[in-house]
Parts: structure tokens; C-alpha cells; sequence
């Protein structure tokens, strides 16, 4: 029970912070679809840079936060050529993440192979050699449960995005933009700046939750994967939460738990019992969002102007 | 007042020579990026070697090992004996022609059917079922792989006319679903029928299921058969190309292809001129399914590649080079004929590079930097339009 605690508020952490950068994308008037992608880069550049870290012998504490730091940093730059073709050149939205999507996991392969200077896409992180930033870093123990670094942050995050979104100058701005950016251009805002800073904000929480879904959870990642999906349901979380902030972070508790399934089924003794293959486990995550989807979908709401680019010139 | 929509922007014949510019100038951007990414790997691998750095030498081992057989393609003449690489690249070519052309069909309703890859996954698993389990034959076994896709292309279709989901998030959605299902099924512990436990793949459709094969053609060059005895390309090509031909006069001359360029244009319009809008996208959805399911069809019946559940852990990359491949065409049912060629050629070509120097995935990231590039395309066309007539205009402006 323990274990699938834990690993429901990991992903759960991870969902939301990825969920929540695409909220602020999204509430700027950008789709940002490109989320996947973002978190593979994230998470490629957090990994290597604990190897960096590692053989350069940097204190523990020193060394993960460069990493952190380094996955945002990767996720930041690469949304920005969303944000240069989705803003600047007002290209199609959903295009252009698509493409940045397969870029990542097509860039992410070749990078991991030429490290390994081998045919394998696998980087390790988490071996002996390793000890020094072992995953076990990432976490502490309250109580019978282990939690991770990642989930603090994310609870940071959490409460700082309700408060720039709803308390803030720049989050009322930001909404506007995403509602209807020609009025939000009448009194004076600037819709491509406050566009810009809603997708680089979803890049930096991508990122980091690129490397919080890959560090914590497995000692190697297989880069030829991506990150399967993950980015794909955290843009399920923000629809199902509304693209608000606390909504998103409860639709992620409602999704890690499945997530959390396909980890742990067999050491659960009721569904280790049932004798379903891991595939079942994997896919519940996604069936559940359909559902999910399907019956609140009539009803959402999505910021009004999301997807359609800006042009000053047009009425 | 002309307001812009935001619809299917790369539709429309209109400016056909400068589509087809724009359509170039992807590609060569694509080919530099490509070019770059290699340059810059070999710049790496050389000075880990310790060797001193040369740019001429770069240059030669780049072009050499990597760049040439990315342009040469499956002509790449070190990989083609008896005509071996050609044959992969049309047997790659074909299910790219239908993939691109599900996305091209969606396309003209205004839907992005990016789930492709789930299509034809779907189609993959149907097509090998009836072929290994149920010993169709193979236009049978074609005809179940299409109604595979259709029924996973139906879907996200049906939650987009009557649950108002986009159509995006089903598609990625059932993609992902359609890959553990068809994983599993075929799997099924190491008991399932088409599963071949000693190669840990479904059974080849040569020893278990003659009757699937598609046919095989050759071809003379210089009086001697260019494909050798065992390399004989499947006519999947030809039923694409086919099928492609189809697809345009649906698009272009019939009722029903008016009506879904109606309500891609503007859904309100059609809405309001009778044109039962909801029907329609789930009509478009469920036949780019077809499309794309009948792409795993053509390609798993040529017996060249088996299905492999246990390390099937990504979608299909046909799926999504689709995408490229429809962009490139600008949805042109034709143009995805050669965009396909294109791509198969660059991904058969990558898989020829000195492994150890330059990932096959380069060719990966040359069609994604293509895609990126196609997304913004129509600036392309207006500016690469405005070289060619800037010249007269200024003419113009004196006299």
C-alpha cells in the first residue's frame, strides 16, 4: 500500500508540474502539444548532467540541483522554437508541437547513442559507479513512506502558479491574452511577450518534469521510447482539471494512480492475483483519460482564443 | 475583410508551383540541418580519437560515411547488392504513401489525424491474424487491415462529432492504447498463435502463411532482372499509388469530397448549406483509419518484417512520417506519392551510415525539422512567391 502511495504522488508530481506548464502555455493561446517532446529533452539533459556531475565529483546537494537546473534550462530552450513558430510565424500550433515531438525523441536517440558510442539508446545513470548521485538521493523517508525531492517542488510550484495565475498582474494578463488577445492589445498589452513567457514558463516545468518522471523511478532510460505517452496525458490532467491549478492537480492524483499500477501490479496481491499482462496496466492510464474525457468534455471550457495565432493586423 | 481561419491552411491548388517551392525549400532546409547534425557528430567522434582536427578530413568522412548514403538513398551502391536497398525503399514507400495520404484525407476536413501510427498499428495486427491464424489470402487479409484502421480511425471521429474531445487527444489516446492491446494480443505470455517464441516475433508469413504474400514483381535493366531471386519487391507499391489515384478523384470530383472540403473550410458554412457536418468527420475519420491500417497491410504482407510485441515499445514511425509526408505534399493525394518516395529514401538511406559514427536517426531528424518547417510553409510560399515577382513589379513601378 506504501509503495503504491509512492509511487502515485511521483507521478502524481509529475503530472501536475508538466500539466501546469502547459496551462500557462495554453492560458497564453498556444497549444501546447509539444509537451512530450519538451519533457524527453528535459529529462535527456537532467540525466546527463547527473553523469557530468558524477565524474566531476560535486557534492550531492550542489549536483542535483545543477541538474535540475539543466533540465530546465534544456526544456526552456526548446520550447522556445514552439514559441518562435507558433508566435512569431504563426504557424499551425498543433503542426509545429508535432513535429518538435518527434525531433526530441529522433534527437534524444542520437544523443544517447553517441554518448554510448554504441547502438544502444539506454543511458545509465544509477550504478555503482554512480553511487554518488544515486537515485536513493532524490528521496527521503517520513515514516514508512518514501517521497522524493520532485514532489516538494511540485507543491511549490503548485501553490506559486495559483498565486501568479490568479493574484497576479502578469497571470490576469496572461489569461486575457489566451481569452482575447485583441482586447488585451487595446489596453496596452503586449500579446507576443505575454505569449512568449506562457510557453518558455511550460518548458521549464516540462523540463523538469521530464526529469522528475525519469531519475527518481528507474536507474536507466531507454531513450528510444521517449517518455511513452506522459507528456500526452498531462495534456489529459489539464483538460480534466480546466485548466485550472488545483483542478490539475487532483486530475493528476485521479491519473498517477493508474500510472502507478502498471509499476507495482505484482507485488499487489489482489491484481497480481488477476494475472493480466503489464500491456493492461500500461494502457489504463489512457483509457481512464478517454472516459474521463468523454463525459466532461461537453462541458469544458478552453481559454477562447487557444490555437489561433495573433496578428495585429487582423480584427 | 478577409478573416483567417484556422483550418486546414495548406489546402487548396491554389499556387500549385509555389506549394511545390515551399515543398523544396523544407526539404533542402531539412537536408542542411541534417547535413550539420552530421558534421557536428563527426567533429565529436574525431576528437575523442585524439586525431587533429581537420575540417577537409571531417568533410570527407561526413560525406563518406554519412551524408552520401542519406542522398543515395537505397541506391547506395555498397548496401545494393541484387537490388536489395532499392526493394526496401519501395517496400517502405508504399505504407508511407498511405499513411501520408490518411493524414492528407483528414487533413481536408480540418482534422489533424496524427493517430496514424495507431491506424496502422491496428491494421498491422489484423492483417497478420487473418493471414497466420485464419490463412487468408492476401486481398482478404489487405481488406481486414483496412478495417482495422478504419475502426481505430472511427473513433477518435466519433468523440470529436458527438463528445466535442479533440480529435488530437483521442487519436494520441488510442494510438497508445492500439499499441499494448496489439503487444498483448499477439504476445499473450509466449502462447499466442502468431508468436514464435524461438525468434520472439510472429511467425514469417513465408513459412506460415504462403497464401498472404503479396505478389512480387521485377523489373529489366540492360536485358538482366535488376531484383534478385530472394529481393523481389511486393506490387504494395502499385495498389498505393492506386489508392492515391482514388483518393484524388474522391477529393476532387465527387460530392461527398466537396462536402468535407466544405466543413474543413468553414464548419458553420457547410453547416448551415445542409451538409450534415458531424456525419462527415466521422466519414473522413473512420477512411483516413482505413487508409493507414491498409498501409500496414501492404508493408506486412510483402514478408519482409515481422511484428515484434516484446520490443514494440514505440508507435510505428510510419505513422508519424506520415504526417511529413502529407505536409510535404500539401495534401495533395498525388504529391504524397513522391513526398513518400522521399522519406522512405532518407530513412533507408540513414540506416546505411557507419553505425558507430551516426545514429540511423538522423534521418529521423531531418524529417522532423521538416515537419517544423512545413508547419509555417505558407510564409515560405508568400516570400518565395515574392522573389519571382518582385523583378516585374519594380518594372512596373518606374515605367
Amino acid at each position: 500500500m506504501w509503495l503504491l502511495l509512492k509511487y502515485t504522488l511521483l507521478y502524481a508530481a509529475v503530472l501536475t508540474l508538466v500539466a501546469l506548464g502547459g496551462m500557462f502555455s495554453e492560458r497564453s493561446g498556444v497549444i501546447n502539444i509539444a509537451l512530450e517532446g519538451i519533457m524527453v529533452i528535459g529529462g535527456l539533459m537532467g540525466v546527463v548532467a547527473i553523469n557530468i556531475m558524477n565524474a566531476l565529483g560535486v557534492p550531492v546537494f550542489l549536483g542535483i540541483l545543477a541538474a535540475m537546473l539543466a533540465s530546465a534550462l534544456a526544456g526552456l530552450i526548446y520550447s522556445s522554437l514552439l514559441a518562435f513558430s507558433a508566435i512569431n510565424l504563426k504557424a499551425d500550433q498543433t503542426i509545429g508541437g508535432t513535429a518538435l515531438n518527434l525531433l526530441a525523441t529522433a534527437l534524444a536517440t542520437v544523443i544517447a547513442k553517441r554518448i554510448n558510442g554504441s547502438d544502444s539508446p539506454k543511458i545509465i545513470y544509477s550504478t555503482n559507479s554512480n553511487a554518488l548521485l544515486n537515485s536513493s538521493h532524490f528521496s527521503f523517508n517520513v515514516g514508512p513512506l518514501t517521497l522524493n525531492w520532485f514532489l516538494v517542488i511540485t507543491v511549490a510550484v503548485l501553490a506559486a502558479a495559483w498565486f501568479i495565475l490568479y493574484r497576479s498582474r502578469f497571470g490576469m494578463r496572461l489569461m486575457a491574452c489566451g481569452e482575447h488577445p485583441q482586447a488585451a492589445d487595446s489596453v496596452g498589452i503586449n500579446v507576443y511577450k505575454m505569449r512568449w513567457a506562457g510557453v518558455l514558463m511550460s518548458g521549464i516545468l516540462g523540463g523538469i518534469g521530464g526529469m522528475a518522471y525519469i531519475v527518481p523511478a528507474v536507474g536507466e532510460w531507454n531513450f528510444e521510447m521517449g517518455v511513452a505517452g506522459m507528456g500526452f496525458l498531462a495534456l489529459a490532467v489539464m483538460i480534466f482539471g480546466q485548466w485550472k491549478p488545483l483542478n490539475i492537480a487532483g486530475a493528476a492524483l485521479f491519473f498517477a494512480v493508474f500510472r502507478a499500477m502498471a509499476n507495482i501490479y505484482d507485488s499487489f496481491g489482489f491484481l497480481a492475483r488477476l494475472g493480466w499482462p503489464k500491456e493492461i496496466y500500461n494502457m489504463m492510464p489512457f483509457v481512464a483519460s478517454m472516459i474521463v474525457l468523454a463525459f466532461t468534455s461537453k462541458s469544458s471550457r478552453a481559454p477562447k482564443a487557444e490555437g489561433i495565432p495573433y496578428d495585429k493586423g487582423s480584427r | 475583410m478577409e478573416k483567417k481561419h484556422n483550418g486546414p491552411r495548406l489546402s487548396g491548388a491554389s499556387g500549385g508551383f509555389g506549394t511545390l517551392l515551399a515543398s523544396l525549400v523544407c526539404i533542402l532546409s531539412g537536408m542542411i540541418v541534417g547535413f550539420v547534425v552530421l558534421l557536428v557528430l563527426g567533429g565529436i567522434t574525431m576528437s575523442q580519437n585524439g586525431e587533429e582536427f581537420n575540417f577537409l578530413t571531417l568533410l570527407k568522412t561526413t560525406w563518406e560515411q554519412g551524408f552520401k548514403p542519406i542522398v543515395q538513398g537505397g541506391f547506395y551502391s555498397k548496401s545494393n547488392a541484387m537490388g536489395m536497398a532499392v526493394r526496401m525503399e519501395i517496400l517502405q514507400a508504399a505504407p508511407l504513401i498511405m499513411t501520408g495520404l490518411s493524414v492528407a484525407f483528414a487533413y481536408k476536413t480540418g482534422l489533424f489525424n496524427i493517430g496514424a501510427a495507431g491506424q496502422y498499428t491496428v491494421g498491422a495486427f489484423l492483417a497478420l491474424y487473418f493471414a497466420i491464424v485464419l490463412k487468408m489470402p492476401w486481398w482478404v487479409c489487405l481488406i481486414a487491415s483496412a478495417l482495422g484502421g478504419a475502426i481505430w480511425g472511427a473513433i477518435p471521429g466519433i468523440f470529436k462529432a458527438f463528445l466535442n474531445v479533440n480529435e488530437v487527444i483521442t487519436a494520441i489516446m488510442f494510438n497508445w492504447i492500439g499499441l499494448y492491446a496489439v503487444n498483448t494480443l499477439i504476445y499473450q505470455g509466449g502462447t499466442g498463435p502468431m508468436f514464435n517464441l524461438k525468434t520472439t516475433k510472429t511467425f514469417t508469413l513465408k513459412e506460415s502463411a504462403p497464401q498472404a504474400l503479396l505478389p512480387s514483381f521485377n523489373v529489366n535493366v540492360g536485358g538482366k532482372p535488376y531484383f534478385g531471386k530472394m529481393f523481389m519487391p511486393s506490387i504494395g507499391i502499385f495498389l498505393a499509388i492506386a489508392v492515391a489515384v482514388i483518393i484524388w478523384v474522391i477529393i476532387n470530383k465527387t460530392t461527398f469530397g466537396y462536402e468535407l472540403k466544405a466543413c474543413g473550410h468553414n464548419k458553420n458554412a457547410a453547416k448551415y448549406a445542409g451538409i450534415n457536418e458531424k456525419r462527415n468527420i466521422v466519414l473522413s475519420m473512420t477512411i483516413a483509419g482505413a487508409l493507414a491500417g491498409l498501409g500496414a497491410g501492404l508493408f506486412y504482407l510483402s514478408g519482409s518484417k515481422e511484428w515484434e510485441p516484446l520490443v514494440s515499445t514505440a508507435l510505428p514511425a510510419t505513422g508519424f512520417n506520415g504526417i511529413s509526408v502529407a505536409l510535404l505534399a500539401s495534401s495533395n493525394p498525388i504529391g504524397c506519392i513522391f513526398s513518400a518516395v522521399f522519406i522512405s529514401h532518407i530513412t533507408v538511406g540513414g540506416g546505411f551510415m557507419t553505425a558507430k559514427l551516426f545514429p540511423s536517426e538522423v534521418s529521423d531528424i531531418i524529417s522532423g525539422v521538416v515537419i517544423y518547417l512545413c508547419a509555417f510553409s505558407l510564409l515560405f510560399k508568400g516570400r518565395i512567391m515574392k522573389l519571382f515577382t518582385r523583378k516585374p513589379n519594380r518594372k512596373g513601378d518606374k515605367a
